[in-house]
């Protein structure tokens, strides 16, 4: 198991990566990327139990589904530090020809990727699907998702989340990504989705809360506790309370680095903040 | 060649149904869902049979799609079912990102195509769905035209890897396809040999298309009938060899002119030889409420139809 200063050093990498794989084509979505670099980190690196290599199948692994994929640079950094693919590869991002492309897809072969996304609100059902085809092949692991909260705008959301409950999908654990922003503002001031842990648990699942999203040492307490509470006959929801642009002053506190790149001051200024620990690609 | 007879009306839809069924005996890896359509989709053997491989997703199709996708990456083989409105045009995206550009293995299995679905009306009937599905990049799309073809269509596509579209219907029609054919999606079947023209029909309207032909030659007129049950991928070369020999075409379809056969028949033509065509289509119109047969006559796609288009396109040779 990594040391907690060892996943904070991947962290940082994986910052410095968004911000530059985003700067290099002047365009991508850095905000929802940086707040959650320390989920990712700790799923891929201390929480998932996975498989050598890259099946789609994924059996007799725990399988990441990310719904809200325009946060597509931390997926693609964390994969390939995790070893999917090249490290170097993270510059073509976006690029013409590239298996990276701007929203995740199958499309391309990219390992580690299983279903496409970005068009909003349909992980959620895909991961249930991938959930029961686990009960079906007798295969213990399980299925963890990552959706926007205000991706739960969209109505498949809550088709999927009264089904998960009522079918007793019990080995999966959905993460809600709640920085309270979205393009056009804050969440509150788009539309207000109220009391989440609420409606959660109104439609029977079990809601863990992660109020520092972006502590480390939280986020593996929370996921842990998480998993203790699969397989006892309710989907597992974590609340994951993240700050917008986490790591780099300027982003942070604002919706406006949710789809915007940062020019060459501002990536010196953002990466100065974040010094290199794993090497940049 | 064969003399097709009708060997006794049944609907499409119970086809699929026997096909399921039968898959739920061979092949371990078939899965079915349906949101709450299991009468009217004939799924009820193949539940009785298989209880553990059947989800009940409740009246949320977007919902149905994303987790039939979900389960191909464990490798199922889902088999999804509601009337083709709700199939295609209510889950268009879902399909597009989760099913066709994800490239997954999810049999999409439509029943009450068409205006045949009758006095349920419009919001019921789609007549757009061919176009939609075939608009897909990778997407198999099929209309089999009696029981028979469907029941073998059903079991053919499991042994396909890749997304497709299954349309059949509601009425109940004739059944005239041999019981033990060979289903070969992409590949059209001869069905009529003949010399002045040919009609291409896909669906509902085969049967129709054979009844027109049988007229027509009572009138000293040759038809060539073609069953196009796969509209992608088209089987332009059988589409080719005939026109060549007959030098025009009607194309026959329960579906809107645009987006239909036709139009994918018209496209093939065009660029490898332009061929009079008539179309026997809906006119981008809705459809209404009504009786199978009252719709089929009031939009003009039935037999009828197809000899008034047979007598107009043979005039413009």
């Amino acid at each position: 198991m990594p040391e907690l200063n060892q996943l904070q050093d991947i962290v940082t990498q994986t910052r410095r990566d968004i911000l530059r794989m985003v700067h290099k084509v002047n365009s991508g979505h850095p905000g929802g990327s940086l707040g959650c670099a320390e989920f990712f980190v700790s799923l891929y690196h201390e929480l998932m139990d996975l498989n050598e290599g890259f099946a789609m199948d994924g059996k007799g692994e725990d399988l990441f589904f990310l719904s809200n994929g325009h946060i597509s640079p931390v997926y693609y950094s964390v994969l390939a530090r995790k070893g999917y693919f090249a490290v170097d590869e993270l510059n073509t991002f976006r690029l013409i020809n590239s298996r990276l492309q701007g929203h995740p897809t199958t499309h391309e072969g990219l390992p580690g990727i299983r279903i496409a996304s970005g068009s909003l609100g349909q992980g959620m059902s895909v991961a249930i699907g991938a959930a029961q085809a686990k009960k079906l092949n007798n295969d213990t692991k399980i299925i963890y998702s990552l959706h926007g909260d205000g991706e739960l705008q969209e109505g498949q959301n809550w088709e999927a989340i009264m089904y998960a409950s009522g079918k007793k999908v019990d080995n999966l654990i959905a993460t809600i990504d709640l920085n309270g922003k979205q393009i056009d503002g804050a969440t509150d001031d788009v539309l207000p989705m109220g009391d989440l842990k609420a409606k959660f648990e109104a439609f029977d699942w079990d809601v863990v809360e992660i109020k520092e999203g972006n502590n480390i040492a939280a986020i593996l307490e929370g996921m842990k506790e998480a998993k203790s509470r699969t397989g006892k006959g309710k989907p597992v929801c974590v609340l994951l309370y993240t700050m917008m642009g986490n790591g780099v002053d300027f982003m942070m506190h604002t919706h406006a680095w949710h789809g915007k790149a940062p020019n060459d001051e501002q990536l010196e200024s953002a990466l100065s903040q974040n010094a290199e620990t794993l090497g940049d690609y | 060649m064969t003399k097709y007879t009708d060997q006794g009306k049944n609907d499409t839809r119970s086809g699929f149904g026997a096909g399921l069924a039968e898959l739920g005996r061979t092949n371990p890896n078939v899965v079915a869902l349906c949101a709450d359509l299991v009468g009217s989709l004939k799924m009820q053997k193949f539940i009785e049979e298989n209880p553990d491989r059947f989800f009940q997703i409740g009246i949320a199709e977007a919902n149905m799609m994303g987790i039939a996708a979900g389960l191909t990456i464990g490798g199922k083989i889902p088999f999804t079912g509601t009337f083709a409105n709700f199939s295609t045009g209510r889950v268009y995206d879902q399909i597009r990102q989760s099913i066709a550009y994800s490239g997954k293995n999810v049999k999409i299995c439509a029943s009450h195509a068409g205006i045949t679905l009758g006095e349920d009306g419009a919001t019921h009937q789609i007549l757009e769905d061919i176009g939609l599905m075939k608009m897909l990049p990778g997407m198999v799309v099929i209309n089999p035209c009696d029981y028979n073809q469907t029941k073998a269509a059903t079991i053919a596509i499991a042994d396909y890897d890749g997304p497709v579209y299954l349309r059949f219907g509601r009425p109940k029609v004739a059944n005239f396809t041999p019981a033990d054919q060979k289903f070969e999606i992409g590949k059209a079947v001869l069905l009529q040999e003949g010399t002045d023209v040919t009609i291409v029909a896909t669906g509902h309207l085969v049967w129709e298309a054979l009844q027109a032909a049988e007229e027509l030659a009572s009138k000293g007129i040759s038809s060539e009938v073609i069953n196009i049950h796969t509209i992608k991928p088209l089987d332009k070369e059988a589409i080719l060899k005939s026109v060549k020999k007959t030098g025009c075409i009607v194309t026959a379809e329960e579906h809107n002119y645009l987006g239909g056969l036709g139009e994918s028949v018209a496209g093939a033509l065009a660029s490898a030889h332009p061929t009079p065509q008539e179309f026997v289509a809906t006119k981008d119109t809705f459809g209404e409420s009504g009786t199978p047969a009252q719709l089929m006559d009031k939009y003009g796609l039935n037999n009828k139809a197809i000899i008034t288009a047979v007598s107009k396109v043979i005039e413009r040779k």
